[in-house]
């Protein structure tokens, strides 16, 4: 695959993907699961897969890792579900419920208070 | 890419694991960013998401096959809360355009800031409105930006507040300000729950 470009046309994006505009509804990435690196980049990596490992070396949520990169956060999802699909990167996703669970309520209350 | 960005980032510990949202919502001008800023722990970023409206969740649009492309752009910012709670904190405009993306991105927020120039407060009915019908929880919070003063009574009859969404005057550039919106969210937040996990069990008696 040729090297995407440095512009931001949208052509880049689709190269950046491999052609793949949306992630689908299967993409399990929130916009603040927490990423965490697996492994080092390797010469000859993509270059926007190497820059994702460099920046999840500590837990970096999805919404970061985008803005970093300066990619819509649908093309870092798409990036993302590759990486975890090779093993590279894992994924620590938001704990999910209808209801928030009144324990972690308290503990955001209490980390407020300290702020 | 841009490996400078990344030199000056404040990583998070390696223990957090859980992330949780927070959104503030408003017109243009209202002092989202602000707001973010003051309680952020990072420089606020900005990031994008850019969707074809096509089927997704907008019903008179479904069966259309021409695509309408929108992006919003949306800043936020981040609070580590302990070694496993990270909360970001979500500037979103309140503009109708922005909603369809609501259930895509901000699915599973714990609650919503809905921040107010009483200047302008028309521009926030509708995204009051939208909150409601979606069930998110959320309170309003005034920025102070010096104009007329108006009692709460006055802006809850201009909003159509329900009389159970807590109302708050705020300075957006306050750190302290600012923590205190958001513990006022929390403990709403956690009122409401709690009257909800009570409420079904009354009913069975």
């Amino acid at each position: 695959m040729s090297r995407p470009g440095r512009d931001d046309s949208p052509d880049r994006l689709y190269t950046v993907t491999g052609g793949r505009s949306r992630s689908g509804p299967d993409n399990p990435f929130d916009l603040v699961t927490l990423v965490v690196a697996e492994c080092d980049p390797v010469p000859g990596m993509q270059s926007e897969h190497a820059a994702i490992l460099r920046l999840t070396e500590r837990p970096t949520a999805v919404v970061e890792i985008a803005a970093e990169l300066k990619l819509p956060v649908s093309i870092t999802r798409i990036l993302l579900a590759d990486l975890q699909a090779s093993g590279r990167v894992s994924a620590r996703h938001p704990r999910k419920a209808a209801v928030p669970d009144p324990d972690i309520l308290e503990q955001v209350l209490v980390g407020l208070r300290n702020l | 890419m841009d490996s400078a960005t990344s030199d000056t980032r404040t990583p998070l510990g390696a223990s957090a694991d859980n992330g949780l949202k927070i959104v503030v919502v408003g017109g243009f001008g209202a002092g989202k960013t602000t707001m973010v800023r003051s309680v952020s722990e990072i420089r606020p970023l900005n990031t994008e998401e850019t969707m074809t409206q096509a089927g997704e969740a907008v019903d008179d649009l479904s069966g259309v096959h021409g695509k309408t492309s929108t992006t919003v752009a949306f800043d936020f910012g981040r609070i580590t809360l302990d070694s496993r709670n990270v909360l970001y904190l979500f500037g979103a405009p309140g503009q109708e355009r922005f909603w369809f993306l609501w259930d895509r991105l901000f699915s599973g927020t714990l609650g919503a800031v809905v921040l107010i120039d009483t200047r302008r407060i028309d521009d926030s009915w509708y995204a009051i409105d939208r909150l409601e019908k979606h069930g998110t929880p959320f309170i309003v919070a005034c920025n102070d930006f010096g104009g007329p003063p108006f009692t709460p009574e006055q802006i809850r009859e201009a909003l159509d507040l329900d009389p159970h969404v807590p109302l708050v005057t705020c300075d957006a550039r306050s750190r302290e300000s600012s923590k205190l919106v958001l513990i006022t969210l929390v403990e709403h937040i956690q009122t409401l729950y709690a009257d909800q996990a009570r409420a079904p069990r009354q009913e069975l008696v």
